[in-house]
């Protein structure tokens, strides 16, 4: 087995082998995705950034298991979870009522889980607003419950789908760091799309750049700042960070 | 948070609402009375001829009379058919909403009828219905339901298939099955829906149980109404119409506490 840096030994945790979907639609078909190759180890975080509607979130669809790939093979060793792009909080239940929901719909609303759900919750800071309404709670409380919502399932592969585009600007720099922690802190790999380039570099170990429709890989960049304890805020200060985005943002063709 | 502490600015607010919201109440208030008064005044110095179009007086006198006889047995046989009719109205519309909104197959299929029935006038079924099912209860329930039941079936089918898909994708993330999306997603979003639709069939099922009482009768509010017009004695019409509207109103009033007690989010 190949070895991380620091002699932690690297278990392959999802692959995509050729990967290819098309939608069948009355007024013809669209070929959203052609031959998606992509390796992902354990613990890893990876982005997927690519142009409008060259199939990201389809991609993601499908290692979800939402949609079914035309062809190619797929490999998942573990629960996977998925937060989409608003928190989809439902607003006649209680933010624990919403917690419970995933738990609830696997039917696996045990004791111990929802203790677990609790500590979440407690060491999250959500817990004192536990009995409150979605809409009582500011936009990225809620998005941290929608995260709380996901973990309660006990995932070990979470999906992103520009989950973090509905809030402003400084609260998104602060739910991501956030984020960021609890996934580190519970060993979760990601897979996170987002259009947004400096959120990509900030959070990830190796960014995928996919072209235009049909997507396929264009590139993969691996990040690294070389520093201990990074996080998606004080590796942005590292010189390496600018460096990473004109790289990218070159390849991503934006006017082409 | 800021529950506890509230500003002077807020309280200022807070009293601008209530006073405004007691200056609607008198003003409605003043509107009544103004009318009721007006149509009395109008009605003894003659300008209006009491015996054609009545006057507050005299349909209080026979609100008294009536009461000493059986008038609360009329009202009670409307009140009755009514609420049968739009209670079973909405669960039946319900229902059949569900049925469709989980099969698109059917949905599809059964989309041309339902807009042809929809535009049919109702009343015209009058006769058949009466046939079919005898002159009595019966007939009036099914045509209040004959008026409501295929607004109702649109009316939340198309609430259903407008839930929001983000909510519904949600809750397939974590693979829950159609009946879970129904039963956890759909429905629950779909309260106020239902609630609107109560709402609508207390109007629409008035008119249903009215126009069958007309046709049928021999008991309640419409009863009334047609007996009053055929005997030439229009306090009885004018007294049947008044009651009609102040049933209707608590109804209304009914449904909308129900829905307040019900929807609390916060
Ligand atoms: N259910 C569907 N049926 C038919 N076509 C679809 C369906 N879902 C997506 N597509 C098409 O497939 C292509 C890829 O869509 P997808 O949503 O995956 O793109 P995306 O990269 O996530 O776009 P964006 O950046 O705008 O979110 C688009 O052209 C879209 O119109
Ligand atoms: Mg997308």
């Amino acid at each position: 087995m190949p070895l991380e840096g620091n002699g932690k030994i690297m278990k392959k945790i999802l692959e995509l082998n050729n990967i290819g979907k098309k939608y069948q639609a009355k007024n013809g078909e669209i070929e959203a995705l052609k031959n998606i190759n992509l390796k992902v180890n354990e613990g890893e975080f990876i982005s997927i950034i690519g142009p409008s509607g060259c199939g990201k979130s389809t991609l993601l669809s499908i290692i979800a298991g939402l949609e079914k790939q035309s062809s190619g093979e797929l490999y998942i060793d573990g629960e996977i979870g998925y937060m989409l792009q608003t928190d989809s909080l439902l607003p006649w239940r209680t933010i624990y009522k919403n917690v419970l929901f995933g738990l609830e719909i696997r039917k696996s609303k045990t004791e111990e889980n929802e203790e677990y759900v609790k500590e979440l919750l407690r060491k999250y800071d959500l817990y004192d607003f536990k009995d409150k309404y979605p809409s009582q709670l500011s936009g990225g409380m809620r998005q941290r419950a929608a995260l709380i919502r996901t973990l309660a399932i006990k995932p070990r592969i979470l999906l992103l789908d520009e989950a973090f585009s509905a809030l402003d600007y400084q609260t998104r720099i602060m739910v991501t760091n956030d984020i960021f922690k609890i996934l580190k802190n519970e060993n979760i790999t990601s897979v996170m799309v987002t259009h947004d380039i400096s959120e990509a570099i900030s959070m990830s170990d190796r960014v995928v750049v996919l072209t235009n429709r049909p997507g396929t890989v264009k590139n993969i960049h691996n990040i690294d700042f070389e520093m201990e304890n990074r996080n998606p805020i004080n590796c942005r200060e590292s010189p390496k960070f600018s460096k990473y985005f004109d790289t990218i943002w070159k390849e991503l063709d934006v006017y082409a | 948070m800021h529950e506890n502490n509230i500003s002077e600015e807020r309280k200022k607010y807070l009293r601008k609402i209530k006073k405004n919201k007691i200056l609607i109440i008198i003003v409605r208030l003043l509107i009544v009375i103004v009318f009721i008064l007006g149509w009395e005044i109008l009605a003894n110095i003659g300008v209006i001829d009491s015996f054609i179009a009545s006057s507050p007086s005299r349909i209080w006198d026979t609100f008294i009379n009536l009461s000493s006889t059986n008038l609360m047995e009329h009202v009670g046989v409307t009140c009755l058919e009514t609420i049968i009719g739009f209670t079973l109205g909405t669960a039946l519309g319900i229902i059949i909403a569900i049925i469709l909104w989980w099969s698109k197959f059917l949905s599809n299929v059964l989309e041309p009828f339902l807009v042809v029935l929809n535009s049919l006038p109702k009343v015209a079924l009058g006769p058949v219905i009466i046939i079919w099912v005898g002159a009595g209860m019966p007939a009036i329930i099914v045509m209040a339901l004959a008026i409501s039941l295929i607004v109702t079936i649109m009316e939340i089918l198309n609430g259903f298939l407008e839930t929001d898909k983000e909510k519904i994708k949600m809750a397939q993330t974590f693979n829950a099955n159609k009946q879970q999306i129904l039963t956890k997603i759909i429905i629950p979003a779909n309260i106020p829906t239902f609630f609107n639709s109560l709402k609508v069939n207390i109007g629409l099922s008035l008119v249903g149980v009215i126009t069958g009482e007309f046709l049928v009768s021999k008991a309640g509010l419409g009863y009334l109404i047609v007996y009053g017009g055929q005997v030439f004695q229009l306090d009885l019409v004018m007294t049947g119409v008044i009651i009609l509207a102040i049933v209707a109103a608590i109804m209304y009033q009914a449904v909308v506490i129900t829905e307040k007690i019900i929807v609390k989010r916060g």
